[in-house]
């Protein structure tokens, strides 16, 4: 809506107030990114954070090289995703495709784990354990190393380019690419035996694919970590508005005691602290955030959790006497509390923590038991439907079967199948002929068989309906028995 | 505008609509954002040049690496075909019995013929060889004109009433509809079927119909009604009945003569092919 002012002078002069639509003030529609300098700080959670940096990238770089005997029929990697032979390999476990629920019970897991630890704990995963993070972290912490700290890099964006700030520039860039390259290549490791796969990379003789994986990888790290960085938090990633659904006011999340802080205010050594607040708004908090953000606006999306502030205040507080923690991990509901002169208490066991518990100890115990009980061979019936049943010339009726036959274990092994429930007049192995029960059906290695089999029950056997039988699978050695169900069709009504 | 309403909670320009007292907020795009917009239109233009892109009157831009999904499809059938070049030849030197004894060669055959089966006879005799009225079920154990893998390969090649000058050739005589037997004759032979097939029938009818039966059916069908491959004519004391087993599709039989055609595949399908489909016939449960 446009308003009309109209001011006459006293030259009679009409004025307005009209502005160009396309003036600077209404071309507002693109934001440019605010560059922020973390500045380094040294505290409790900053070396809680290099320890799990280390832990992280350790487990990230050198599981694949970790190797586990299985004998000859496969790989000797521990951590493998094995694509090609389509098997999953995770030190004793062995996962087939048909198996991907444990897969799928993981990802639930990893998704309840991440709800209770948000609803306890808030961004934990965020602050501490995102790969976003983790490389995010390391990358100003090299950033720090060439350039220098905060105000050192301040200086540095606003300098005329000098051969020395180009030689910083490239040397940061350089490590930050070798890096990038370094996590794209291990990512390829998971994928194939990672000493071989190493040789064929340095060597040239690598897979397009493999080449093509590390540069993609190289590329998304040196551009996420290095260049996006907060932006991929705040913009691209769901995560933060999930987690906003899984805490509460109960939960433990790093924040700005405004209770003890406010009201805020420059202070001289000497001064009173009577009537005032402890934050000397000094804006070290400010200074030291990845995400350039005041964390003393109380809790907000932008806000990773990774705990910085509180190092940088704590130091802070040392320094002018008073009492660490104003900025601590603490609960919306305690600062209310302190406000109004009420103890602060912690309630961990709640409603929604005991739900997320609940499922976690279920999904955990429901993986972990057929995890255990789980058998090495199996065994699956399709039934011939096309035809479903033949008469033959006597009267005698023959169902058709495919049975697979597998056998998950990295030994070859020799089954023996019976059937149950009908009385065969012959049953035909296809590629074998005629047998007798039981069957020896020998399977390879880590390996499905896929047999197709005739069962022929003689017209004076046969009564009218389907009938339901089953195949037995047993491994005779070890008596491991396997069972699936099947239908037999007489072809007569009953 | 005039002027700017922000929004006092988040500090950013409203976009003025209001839903509910709820105001939009007129975040602004972060500019990156904007630069990979741009890139994309980049690629867009580079895409040009380098694919397939712009239709004409009478063709279209080829792009410089002339891509082509269609050459592509051709590439890919003339290298299955190269690869497949090595086993064609196999089956073209095997005979049958070799080819079953192979356990690779059987393969190959076995995905040849099943695929050729798919193609070219499912149609009749349904996706599994189960057949339907009229088209014999490949998967019992009656043949009309045998079952060994030699008659199979024989009977795809020549077919059955069909234009090959050697192809199988039997026509039973429409005994009703041209009028060689009286209504109440064909009513009596068709209790005698029935009673050949070994099921309760009418002994007047049948004690009639034996000597009917002895002139009118026994040349082909055997004086006990076994049936004689080699003239095609199907055996009448099993379970197996091509047009039904039921009295009206019996008289039915007698009345009019059915006789199916199947076509000669001996020009049409290579001799390897055919070779592939006996294989594949054979091990649906019925070969002898």
């Amino acid at each position: 809506m446009h308003t009309v002012i109209k001011i006459r002078n006293s030259d009679g002069v009409e004025r307005s107030d009209a502005v160009a639509s396309n003036s600077a003030a209404s071309r507002s529609f693109y934001k440019s990114r605010v560059p922020i300098y973390p500045k380094l700080v040294d505290g409790t959670y900053r070396k809680l954070k290099w320890a799990a940096m280390a832990v992280l990238l350790g487990i990230y770089y050198l599981v694949p090289w970790i190797r586990w005997d299985r004998g000859p029929a496969a790989p000797s990697q521990a951590v493998l995703v094995d694509l090609a032979h389509e098997r999953f390999y995770f030190f004793f476990i062995e996962i087939w495709p048909q198996e991907v629920y444990y897969i799928t019970g993981l990802l639930v897991l990893g998704a309840v784990a991440i709800f209770l630890v948000s609803a306890l704990f808030g961004r934990l995963w965020c602050g501490y354990a995102c790969p976003q993070t983790v490389w995010t972290d390391l990358f100003i912490y090299v950033e720090n190393l060439i350039e220098g700290d905060r105000s050192a890099r301040i200086r540095l964006a606003a300098a005329p380019w000098t051969a020395s700030k180009v030689a910083k520039r490239v040397a940061k860039h350089a490590t930050w690419i070798l890096i990038a390259i370094a996590t794209g290549g291990a990512w390829v490791f998971y994928f194939a035996d990672a000493p071989s796969l190493a040789r064929d990379l340095f060597t040239g003789a690598g897979s397009a694919a493999a080449y093509g994986a590390v540069a993609l990888l190289a590329f998304t790290t040196y551009s996420l970590g290095g260049l996006m960085r907060e932006q991929v938090c705040t913009y691209m990633c769901p995560w933060p508005r999930i987690q906003a659904a899984m805490s509460d006011k109960e939960t433990l999340a790093v924040t700005y005691r405004s209770d003890r802080g406010e009201p805020r205010g420059a202070h001289k050594k000497g001064d009173s602290w009577e009537g005032r607040g402890a934050c000397i708004d000094c804006n070290q908090c400010v200074a030291a955030c990845p995400m350039g953000i005041d964390i003393r606006d109380g809790n907000q999306l932008e806000c990773i959790n990774c705990a910085l502030c509180i190092d940088a205040c704590d130091d802070v507080m040392a320094r002018i006497g008073q009492e660490p923690r104003l900025i601590a991990y603490d609960t919306d509901a305690n600062v209310a509390r302190r406000t109004a002169r009420k103890p602060a208490r912690f309630r961990f066991v709640r409603a929604r923590t005991v739900l997320y518990s609940s499922v976690l100890a279920i999904v955990t115990v429901v993986m972990a038991v057929s995890l255990a009980t789980r058998s090495t061979i199996d065994l699956d019936v399709l039934r011939d439907r096309n035809p479903n049943f033949v008469t033959l010339a006597d009267g005698a009726v023959r169902n058709g079967y495919t049975l697979k036959l597998m056998n998950r274990s990295l030994a070859p092994r020799t089954f023996l199948l019976s059937l149950e429930g009908v009385v065969p007049k012959g049953i035909n192995v296809i590629g074998v002929g005629v047998v007798t029960q039981p069957v020896p059906l020998a399977v390879d290695a880590d390996k499905v068989r896929a047999v197709r089999i005739l069962v022929t029950v003689a017209k004076s056997d046969l009564t009218p309906g389907s009938h339901e039988i089953h195949f037995v699978l047993v491994d005779p050695k070890t008596g491991e028995r396997r069972a699936a169900d099947a239908i037999f069709v007489s072809g007569d009504t009953p | 505008m005039s002027k700017k309403e922000i929004d006092g909670v988040s500090g950013t320009e409203t976009t003025g609509h209001e839903w509910d007292g709820i105001k939009e907020l007129n975040t602004p795009l972060p500019r990156w954002w904007l630069g990979i917009f741009f890139l994309c239109i980049l690629w867009a233009a580079g895409y040009w040049i380098v694919m397939p892109a712009w239709p004409g009157i009478t063709g279209y831009t080829h792009g410089v690496l002339n891509y082509s999904q269609r050459d592509q499809v051709m590439a890919d059938v003339d290298a299955l075909k190269a690869a497949r070049h090595a086993r064609e030849a196999e089956l073209a030197h095997a005979t049958l019995q070799q080819i079953q004894a192979n356990p690779d060669l059987l393969q190959f055959a076995m995905a040849e013929g099943r695929a050729s089966f798919g193609d070219n006879c499912a149609a009749c005799h349904g996706a599994g060889g189960q057949g339907a009225r009229g088209y014999p079920n490949l998967n019992d154990d009656a043949w009309l004109w045998g079952g060994k893998l030699g008659d199979i390969q024989h009977t795809i090649t020549v077919g059955v009433r069909s234009t090959a000058p050697d192809t199988h050739q039997s026509q039973m005589p429409a005994f009703g509809r041209d009028g060689i037997l009286k209504p109440e004759q064909i009513d009596d032979l068709t209790e005698y079927v029935v009673f050949l097939s070994g099921r309760p029938s009418d002994k007047g009818a049948v004690g009639r119909a034996a000597k009917l039966f002895a002139d009118n059916c026994a040349m082909c069908h055997g004086p006990g009604g076994k049936g004689d491959r080699a003239m095609g004519a199907p055996n009448l004391t099993d379970n197996d009945w091509l047009y039904g087993p039921e009295r009206a599709d019996i008289r039915d039989q007698i009345w009019n003569g059915h006789g199916g055609v199947m076509p000669t595949w001996g020009g049409r399908l290579s001799p390897e092919t055919i070779k592939a489909l006996a294989v594949y016939v054979h091990s649906l449960g019925g070969g002898e």
